[in-house]
């Protein structure tokens, strides 16, 4: 045996052991990570089994009888979405939210760029009081406001929680989008002021351009924010039905139908589709947005 | 016909989406055209107020004064017509009802923070040493893309519970009985139904636990641990004497972030139980105060101590940021 040979061997083996110290990490992180997914998945099958069979028998006993995936059908689906409601509400929450997500990105960029590159009086303090309000209950503000929205005949309306929402997505965008606006280069701003561009042409040609990362993880933020709510919509949309998102609709179901298991699979996954699509597609930026966003109220 | 409603339906909704997102966009072009008439010396002084003036109105509106009103009325009566002084506060703080309210905070409190912050930070490390770490993460953080109702229907499903003798459809009966136990109802149960709903938060919340500690446990420099190593340190001794102190900052904001969500957890509680048996929390409570019972006063009670409990936050978030600006 050449020295070359032992060296081999020697590597092979710590190759080997390696793998076997590993061992528990591999069971631990795999057994975590199908205990996290079970949940979610054992309601996917569900949804796309039978009312009868589903009450017959467990989710996972498709996997002792596999031949009965022949059964699974969307069957479910089309009854939640055409007479349960789920049909509308699923529009009702698109219309909701991405006012409520354009409204306050709007605002919170002009604001962010005015407080970064503007001067005028009580700016910082107005930082402050924005860094203040992050954390804020938003359950202080709902009574106060439901008796002006009942005053003024806003209860039950779009424009009712699309402002709602934007105000309480106020602070974090304002915060996390004057935070990135504030650290462009200076000397890109003052040569275009000096090139006689006006603020309206610097903000849309230069700085909503270059804050696009910031915006859009605020964007997918704001928008998973809103279309998950349950409070907001619950208390402001009261019971109309008609202006109801998919959060609300699912919380009747669960109220009046809880043991409708047929129904409430599916309703469920009308409810998640667009999260999850988002959370797919644009995971890089929800994470930021996360990051700098987990202490919104 | 139905096929022609439908449209009128879709139409609808678009042309809503489109009123409510051009309408914000319209207000600032048209408050800039009309600034831009001014002469210059008013235009400079006036153009920033038109860029932070909506966001200051509705900040005002909707967050400032509605918090000031809240605290006012929760001096009043349930009509807030008469002055009570501290009464609903009295009754927060001593109603036996309102004291199960406040353990069950705790509870929630102590386990959702310890379990997610615990399990994200173990998770976190030990995903570190596997080649299909991204795949394990991403499971593991996707229920944070679920509301809090679907994540409610979900473990619904998971808690179901039969009769004995009948065929258990819900997977955790399903397994207690094949190990020769009696079914459980997990939300019925005084003992185990704020543990049941415990539960679906740590769900929700240790894959956000762990994506952020992850983040931090990448940042320790290969040398340490190395340097660790040579010195004749094992695993568990590099984890708790380098890893942990050496993330010690980030464990604190995580930590401190998962308080200020559980202290506001509401609808999981509301979904699930509607608050009953014993499984109230501060927000579900006021929630019921306002709609059932109709007692703004005490409503508002509530909602005040909430805002007290994140004030220490608040404050030190502030004195972080001036920090921040000082050292700019």
């Amino acid at each position: 045996m050449t020295l070359a040979d032992n060296r081999r061997q020697a590597k092979n083996s710590s190759a080997i052991e390696q793998f076997l110290a590993k061992t528990p990490v591999h069971i631990a992180v795999v057994a975590i990570a199908v205990i996290w997914t079970v949940p979610t998945f054992g309601l996917l099958i569900s949804s796309l089994r039978d009312q009868e069979a589903l009450l017959q028998s467990g989710w996972w006993t498709i996997f002792w009888q596999p031949g009965r995936i022949a059964e699974f059908d969307l069957e479910n689906y089309i009854t939640v979405l055409t007479s349960q409601g789920m049909g509308q509400a699923f529009l009702n929450s698109l219309v909701i939210s991405i006012p409520a997500t354009v409204i306050p990105i709007a605002i919170a960029t002009f604001a962010a760029y005015a407080l970064a590159w503007m001067e005028f009086p009580g700016r910082q303090w107005l930082f402050v009081t924005v860094v203040g309000l992050l954390v804020v209950p938003l359950q202080m503000t709902l009574i106060p406001i439901l008796r002006a929205y009942t005053q003024l005949n806003l209860s039950g309306t779009f424009l009712a929680v699309w402002l709602a929402h934007a105000a309480y997505g106020l602070p974090l965008g304002i915060y996390l989008l004057r935070n990135y606006i504030g650290a462009l280069p200076r000397d890109l701003i003052e040569a275009a002021e000096v090139d006689g561009a006006s603020h309206l042409k610097i903000f849309t040609r230069l700085i909503v351009p270059l804050s696009m990362p910031a915006i859009a993880s605020f964007a997918v933020f704001q928008f998973l924010w809103v279309w998950n709510d349950l409070l907001v919509a619950l208390v402001y949309l009261g019971g109309n039905q008609n202006v109801a998102p998919v959060t609300l609709v699912l919380r009747n179901l669960v109220g009046d139908r809880g043991q409708d298991w047929h129904l409430l699979t599916a309703g469920a996954f009308v409810s998640m589709i667009v999260p999850l699509l988002v959370f797919f597609g644009l995971q890089r930026y929800f994470v930021r947005g996360l990051l700098a966003g987990s202490v919104k109220g | 016909m139905e096929g022609s409603s439908n449209l009128v339906r879709i139409l609808s909704a678009i042309a809503a989406i489109l009123i409510g997102s051009g309408g914000v966009i319209g207000i600032f072009y048209g408050l800039n055209l009309l600034a831009e008439r001014l002469p210059r010396r008013v235009r400079t002084q006036i153009l920033p107020w038109i860029y932070v003036g909506p966001a200051l109105l509705l900040l005002l509106v909707y967050l400032i004064l509605p918090t000031l009103r809240t605290l006012y009325i929760s001096f009043f009566g349930r009509r807030s017509d008469e002055f009570v002084g501290l009464k609903n506060y009295i009754f927060a703080f001593t109603d036996s009802d309102m004291l199960i309210v406040f353990r069950n905070n705790l509870l929630w409190l102590v386990l959702v923070t310890g379990f997610s912050v615990g399990l994200g930070l173990i998770i976190a490390v030990l995903v570190d040493r596997v080649r299909y770490e991204p795949v394990a993460k991403s499971l593991i953080f996707l229920p944070m893309a679920i509301s809090f109702v679907g994540a409610s229907v979900i473990w619904r499903f998971m808690y179901a519970f039969q009769p004995a003798g009948q065929e258990q459809i819900g997977l955790l009966n399903a397994i207690w009985v094949s190990l020769g136990n009696e079914p459980v109802g997990w939300l019925i149960n005084r003992a185990i139904n704020n543990f049941a709903l415990i539960a679906i938060m740590i769900w929700l919340y240790t894959g956000f636990c762990m994506v952020l500690l992850s983040s931090a446990v990448k940042g320790i420099s290969k040398d340490v641990i190395e340097a660790a190593r040579m010195d004749g340190a094992n695993e568990f001794q590099i984890f708790w004497r380098v890893t942990i102190p050496m993330i010690r900052s980030t464990i604190l904001v995580v930590s401190t972030t998962i308080v200020v969500l559980v202290l506001k957890v509401f609808d999981i509680v509301f979904v699930m139980t509607g608050g009953n048996l014993d499984t109230d929390v501060i927000a579900s409570r006021m929630i019921k105060e306002m709609f059932n019972y109709g007692n703004y006063g005490r409503g508002s009670a509530i909602a005040v101590i909430l805002l007290l409990a994140v004030i220490p936050v608040m404050v030190v978030n502030i004195r972080r940021f001036r920090e921040q600006e000082q050292s700019r």
